[in-house]
């Protein structure tokens, strides 16, 4: 029996092995270790995202508020941080609590009163960006001696090394596929993804589930924002303009349907790692001007479609539902 | 009541209003509310003058900068009827307006008449259509994932044509589209409005109104049906994009340049809003013209009371997340049976 989802994510990952070897090919610094290590220290954020995101399209939802979630997390804890002068420790916390209670509440505006997905969260998106405005319209540079060090502390991997952000990244990532993979409620995540009524007769809890996987990915978009702080130091109601299309573009080439039920979380990785990969030939490039990084991007993502179209289609050969 | 028919079969443009009352009701009721809190917070806000031939006033300064956004709405209306969505409309936006502003020529004789200099940034703007829907039909892309990839290399591409800058405009003839007055009025209400009129008529008088709710409502059925429902998809998609050129336009001919960075940006945002808002379904399935038209209006009078009440600008986003929320929840049937307000309809 083919399994579809599994070719689907097999083909980003053989397409990301490609890509990876004409940039080697191509220029002489492309294939050493701390490459490939950047772009997990550079995508550690990105990648935390996409898995919570991955569990949100997996349940047949979508969530546009995820940069904007990242965005008010890095304000919040840079506002507390420097006016405050909370412990760090009691920040991460906060934040952390507040994202989960964000999402907790989109998720329950969308499940009990039918609202659509796409509309709430994108409300949630402009509440999320007006309060980041409304706590401070200009950037807060964070001086905390615990976010410092976290920033540059480097962890060495086979002779080259990475941040912690990338370590706790690739933590969640796990824990990720461990959820989807090996409980109930990653079961209940993709039988609802499936048919919602179906779940619902089969008598999965599907409220509380629901309400849980907004929860979950607010939780990863506010541990994003807290890894994005380590990475920039600072809090803007303007970081991660646009994030929320990278994690659906991650997350679509990982092989997941927007349509929901059909799925990896792993296909999220080769997803970000794509992504990062088509940003490292452009910079490895270097001559490109900002506008020809966009036609570039645009096109190379049209490429990578269309062969993964064409690999499934060709060996599937099932229509998809649109 | 045949004679009722008979005669909405002359009428559409008022009758849609008559038969679709109940629907249009909710997005009226949020709009008439925020014209009452503009009434009472903004003095003279219904106040009109007539200068120079022109009628000036508040209400001619919404409906004027709503043009854009009504036009997208159009498009996005018929695509989300269709179970699709298209978040590239900005990026045709920027491109339809560096086409025209390009040939133009940036001095004020350029070498091309008006109308051709039009007709191509128009065709340019269907070939992003039938792009977008190609990509769809032929591809089987999913329509955001075939949408994204226009919406990123669009602007590329917009700033490719302009080459970073922002090209100024001299050409006076140029500027009848968006700061013209026709009797009185914007020339650009009377582009929106007639599309929204000739829209609403080819959807009612053929039979593609029916055949986008079949399509929308059940794609297979739909096919197995007989409706051609690539060929209706491609159709739909080109429209959107068709629209938006035409609001490109109109923007570029408001400001008198074309910026390929900031033209249309969040444009599609908000017009997901506006359909949504007038009642549209993103399940697709089912459409409704003037409630979109409606949300473009209410979005563009919330941005309006926003900025003279004078409340500080952070607030903006805060403002209409909070007013989006209402209207939703106003809309859900679950949200008012807890209530006990009006029984299910």
């Amino acid at each position: 029996m083919r399994n579809m989802p599994m070719m689907a994510s097999l083909t980003t990952a053989a397409l990301l092995v490609l890509l990876l070897a004409a940039g080697a090919s191509a220029y002489p610094g492309f294939a050493s270790i701390q490459v490939g290590c950047n772009l997990l220290i550079d995508n550690a954020y990105l990648l935390v995202i996409a898995v919570g995101m991955s569990f949100v399209i997996l349940s047949g939802g979508i969530d546009l508020s995820v940069g904007a979630v990242l965005a008010l997390t890095t304000v919040l804890a840079a506002w507390m941080l420097q006016n405050l002068h909370w412990p760090a420790a009691l920040v991460i916390t906060i934040v952390l609590v507040l994202g989960s209670a964000f999402g907790a509440g989109m998720g329950a505006l969308i499940h009990y009163f039918k609202l659509q997905a796409f509309i709430v969260t994108l409300a949630g998106m402009f509440f999320a960006r007006g309060l980041c405005y409304l706590i401070s319209a200009n950037s807060i540079v964070i001086d905390d001696a615990f976010f410092t060090s976290v920033s540059q502390f480097q962890i060495p991997l086979f002779g080259a090394f990475v941040s912690p952000g990338a370590l706790i990244a690739l933590i969640v990532f796990a824990a990720g596929i461990w959820i989807s993979r090996c409980t109930p409620f990653g079961r209940a995540v993709y039988a609802i993804g499936g048919s919602e009524q179906s779940a619902e007769m089969m008598g999965l809890p599907v409220a509380r589930t629901r309400v849980a996987i907004y929860a979950l990915n607010g939780f990863c978009s506010s541990l994003a924002g807290v890894l994005f702080s380590f990475y920039m130091l600072s809090g803007y109601g303007q970081h991660a303009q646009g994030t929320e299309l990278d994690a659906i573009a991650a997350v679509v080439i990982g092989g997941t349907l927007l349509t929901g039920g059909s799925g990896y979380v792993a296909g999220a990785f080769s997803g970000v790692m794509v992504l990062g990969v088509i940003q490292t030939l452009i910079a490895f490039q270097g001559t490109l001007s900002s506008w020809w990084t966009r036609i570039v991007i645009g096109g190379l993502l049209f490429s990578f479609c269309l062969v993964q179209r064409m690999l499934v289609a060709g060996v599937g050969g099932a229509s998809k539902k649109r | 009541m045949t004679a009722l028919i008979r005669l909405s079969m002359t009428v559409p443009g008022m009758v849609r209003f008559k038969l679709r009352q109940r629907s249009l009701f909710r997005p009226l009721a949020a709009l008439a509310l925020l014209l009452l809190a503009d009434v009472v917070a903004i003095p003279g806000f219904f106040q009109l003058q007539l200068k120079e031939g022109h009628l000036y006033g508040s209400v001619i300064d919404i409906v004027n900068r709503a043009a854009p956004l009504i036009l997208v709405s159009l498009g996005m209306t018929l695509v989300v009827a269709a179970r699709g969505i298209d978040i590239s409309v900005g990026a045709v936006v920027a491109i339809s307006g560096s086409v025209a502003a390009l040939l133009t020529g940036g001095s004020a004789a350029p070498q091309l008449p008006l109308m051709v200099a039009l007709s191509v940034a128009l065709g340019v703007a269907l070939l992003c259509g039938l792009w977008n829907g190609l990509l769809i039909t032929v591809l089987g892309l999913q329509p955001i994932v075939a949408t994204l990839i226009l919406m990123v290399s669009g602007r590329g591409l917009a700033q490719l044509l302009t080459d970073g800058q922002i090209v100024t405009i001299y050409y006076e003839p140029y500027f009848y589209l968006g700061s013209g007055y026709l009797f009185g009025l914007p020339v650009a209400l009377y582009v929106a409005i007639g599309a929204a009129l000739i829209t609403a008529l080819l959807l009612r008088r053929t039979a593609l109104g029916m055949f986008l709710r079949v399509l929308g409502s059940n794609p297979v059925a739909a096919r197995m049906a007989g409706v051609n429902t690539a060929a209706l998809l491609v159709i739909v998609y080109a429209f959107c994009s068709a629209c938006a050129g035409v609001a490109g336009l109109i923007v570029s001919s408001s400001v008198k340049s074309a910026d390929a960075n900031n033209a249309g940006l969040l444009l599609e945002l908000d017009a997901i809003l506006a359909v949504t808002l007038g009642g549209t379904s993103l399940a697709g399935g089912q459409f409704n013209l003037a409630g979109s038209v409606v949300g473009a209006l209410i979005i563009q009078t919330l941005t309006y009371t926003i900025y003279s009440l004078g409340v500080p600008p952070e607030l903006n986003m805060l403002l209409k997340a909070v007013v989006v929320f209402a209207v939703c929840l106003a809309q859900s049937t679950q949200f008012r049976q807890r209530l006990g307000f009006w029984k299910e309809d």
